[in-house]
């Protein structure tokens, strides 16, 4: 029976991620797969694996102290021992840098074959293919994993987050043997954040290149503010240095899915559109009538955003309600 | 610091989304007029190695796996000032994409038999296919830890310092060599570009060319390159939408025509 595995962090939680993840799980058993095992590695709370036990058909958590924190070696040492047991075929994982990391490491461990990701995961009977996006955004590729299991990290928070199943599955602890890494992750800082992360905003402006420094990103500000909008940016305005490279949207940035996404100044190349491309409404200012953006924007305007933007921001806060 | 830093050449990825176009029974791009140019993650990488050369001395080699052009990326790498670059030639009539199980392979016998190495970059992921396996299977090749994501790296007396993005701000791990360490770009690690006399001097510079044979590979099995996975589509997304531009006789009235538009969305976001 081709089972599915899904690999979670407890500390990160049963976020959004996590729940697209038992989604993607629940859809591969759905299309005739078999059952589904979360493996919960870390500082598991309970709340987590009580949660996810109604999302899957066995819950495993390793919550050795060793593993309190994460490590990248130390998270592959116990799921290296953990997911022969489990006899999965499939083994999903999401899109933090955690599940990024150890994806190709893990199937290399387990003898499989490792995808990125991924944004639909199918499986029959052996063959276990994936449709991911190539050429920065430019080209849809399908791939087929030769080796078994397929360990892949799914595009998880555009992913259908999983229903809860009816049942309360069972949790079992697993005990494992670690090995203190040499190279450890020694300090942790998360960086101040205002409002929402990005990833879940529903309004978000977005500046590039075109404005031409750091001072324009304060007018966006205002802009935002008034739209109730989070801000992101263009790989050519974080490079220069303008904004935090925490701010870049696309193939190599955060990949976002508001329900509006204004791109101001920015031209929209493909692997910018690879990380914004799925947003409800899309709008952009450019001075550029037949920049790339336009081919993907509902609302546009070509104009000077200088032009633009400090009335835009009066009119918007006028019309909001 | 020994550093050997992985460079891959690839379609050039700032072709316009108009100009690209797909050779469907290949199941690859199709190069058209588009140059090759070595991997923006590739020259981070590279770059990254620079600025550790200059703080804690040693020196840099970079390997590239490629065909026919690849020499390029080396000269390019030489020029930036590496110390010492290595090809390994793929043969002819093999894959354009092999998979990343048998690159990472082909490296790691490159690097076992071109020196003892405190560190190999790799970047986080290449601008054609964007896999980002590579680094990761390489790391198991070579039995060494790996992380990811890495912008900045200090040493100091055989200990490494790595700074590296995570999605809510950065970690720093510290220890000793070697390590794998994927690379990904900073305002910090812009590729320099090279000065002309030391792009000229860079054809002066020794490059090693190896073939897979040297490497005791077997040529067959390289070729094929497909056991891992295999791409079976490759396609052109369809998405194109149909965009209002905002009208009026003055900017005042465009403006105002496109804020309309954009608050009907915002109230109905609530
Ligand atoms: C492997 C790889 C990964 C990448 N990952 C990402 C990624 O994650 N995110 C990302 O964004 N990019 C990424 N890129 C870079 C991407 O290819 C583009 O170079 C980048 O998105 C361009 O940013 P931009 O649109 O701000 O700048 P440009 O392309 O230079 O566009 C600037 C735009 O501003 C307009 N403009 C100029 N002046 C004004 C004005 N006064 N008012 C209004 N408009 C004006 C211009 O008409 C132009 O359209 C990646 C590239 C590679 C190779
Ligand atoms: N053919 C190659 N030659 C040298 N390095 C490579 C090659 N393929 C991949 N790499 C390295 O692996 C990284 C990630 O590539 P990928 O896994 O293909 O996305 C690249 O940035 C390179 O550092």
């Amino acid at each position: 029976m081709s089972n599915v595995a899904i690999v979670l962090f407890g500390e990160l939680g049963l976020d959004r991620a996590a729940q697209g993840v038992a989604g993607a799980a629940q859809g591969l058993k759905a299309a005739g797969a078999g059952d589904v095992t979360a493996v919960v590695v870390g500082s598991a709370a309970d709340g987590m694996a009580d949660g996810l036990a109604q999302l899957v058909d066995r819950v495993v958590v390793v919550s050795d102290p060793a593993l309190e924190d994460y490590q990248p070696e130390t998270a592959l040492q116990a799921l290296s021992q953990v997911l022969p047991g489990v006899g999965a075929t499939t083994v999903l994982l999401g899109n933090d840098i955690y599940s990024q990391e150890i994806t190709p490491r893990l199937a290399a461990r387990l003898g499989g074959s490792s995808l990125a990701d991924a944004m639909e995961v199918t499986v029959e009977g052996d063959s276990v293919r994936a449709t991911r996006s190539a050429y920065g955004g430019k080209a849809l590729a399908v791939y087929e994993l030769k080796r078994s299991p397929a360990v892949v990290w799914v595009r998880a928070r555009a992913l259908e987050p999983g229903l809860p199943t009816g049942g309360q599955a069972a949790v079992d602890e697993r005990a494992v043997q670690i090995t203190a890494p040499g190279l450890a992750i020694v300090e942790r800082k998360a960086e101040a954040q205002e409002g929402v992360r990005l990833e879940d905003a529903q309004v978000i402006v977005s500046g590039g290149r075109g404005l031409g420094g750091p001072e324009p990103f304060e007018v966006l500000r205002g802009l935002a503010d008034a739209m109730g909008a989070e801000m992101g940016a263009s790989r050519a305005a974080c490079d220069a240095g303008w904004v935090p490279g925490s701010w870049q949207v696309g193939q190599t940035g955060k990949k976002v899915a508001p329900e509006l996404y204004v791109a101001i100044a920015i031209s929209g190349a493909s692997q910018h559109l690879l990380g914004m491309g799925d947003s409800k409404v899309i709008a952009a200012v450019n001075t550029d009538g037949d920049a790339p953006i336009f081919k993907h924007c509902s609302f546009g305007i070509v104009e000077d955003y200088k032009n633009v933007v400090p009335r835009l921001t009066e009119k918007v806060a006028e019309l909001r309600k | 610091m020994r550093t050997l830093v992985c460079m891959k050449q690839i379609l050039d990825p700032d072709l316009p989304a108009r100009d690209f176009q797909v050779d469907a029974d290949a199941r690859e791009a199709k190069r058209g007029s588009a140059n090759l140019v070595t991997n923006i993650f590739c020259e981070n990488a590279l770059e990254t190695a620079l600025q550790l050369r200059k703080s804690a001395g040693g020196e840099i080699t970079a390997l590239c796996y490629g065909g026919e052009h690849a020499e390029d990326v080396l000269r390019k790498a030489l020029a930036m000032t590496a110390d010492h670059a290595v090809l390994v030639s793929r043969s002819e009539g093999g894959t354009s994409n092999p998979d990343p199980a048998t690159v990472a392979r082909v490296l790691a016998a490159a690097i076992r038999q071109t020196g003892e190495f405190d560190l190999v970059l790799v970047g986080r992921e290449s601008g054609d296919w964007g896999v980002g396996q590579t680094g990761g299977l390489l790391a198991e090749e070579l039995d060494m830890p790996c992380l990811s994501l890495v912008d900045d790296i200090q040493a100091e007396g055989g200990e490494l310092t790595v700074r590296r993005q995570t999605d809510i701000g950065f970690e720093v791990a510290k220890g000793p060599g070697p390590a794998v360490l994927t690379i990904t770009n900073n305002e910090a690690n812009v590729p320099r570009i090279p000065k002309t006399r030391d792009v000229m001097m860079s054809y002066r510079k020794p490059l090693t060319t190896l073939a897979l044979a040297d490497l005791g590979l077997d040529d067959d099995e390289v070729k094929a390159a497909a056991s891992y996975y295999e791409v079976s589509e490759l396609y052109l997304p369809t998405k194109e939408v149909d965009c209002e531009f905002a009208e009026g006789d003055t900017v005042e009235e465009k403006v105002d025509a496109f804020a309309g538009r954009l608050a009907e969305v915002v109230n109905s976001v609530g």
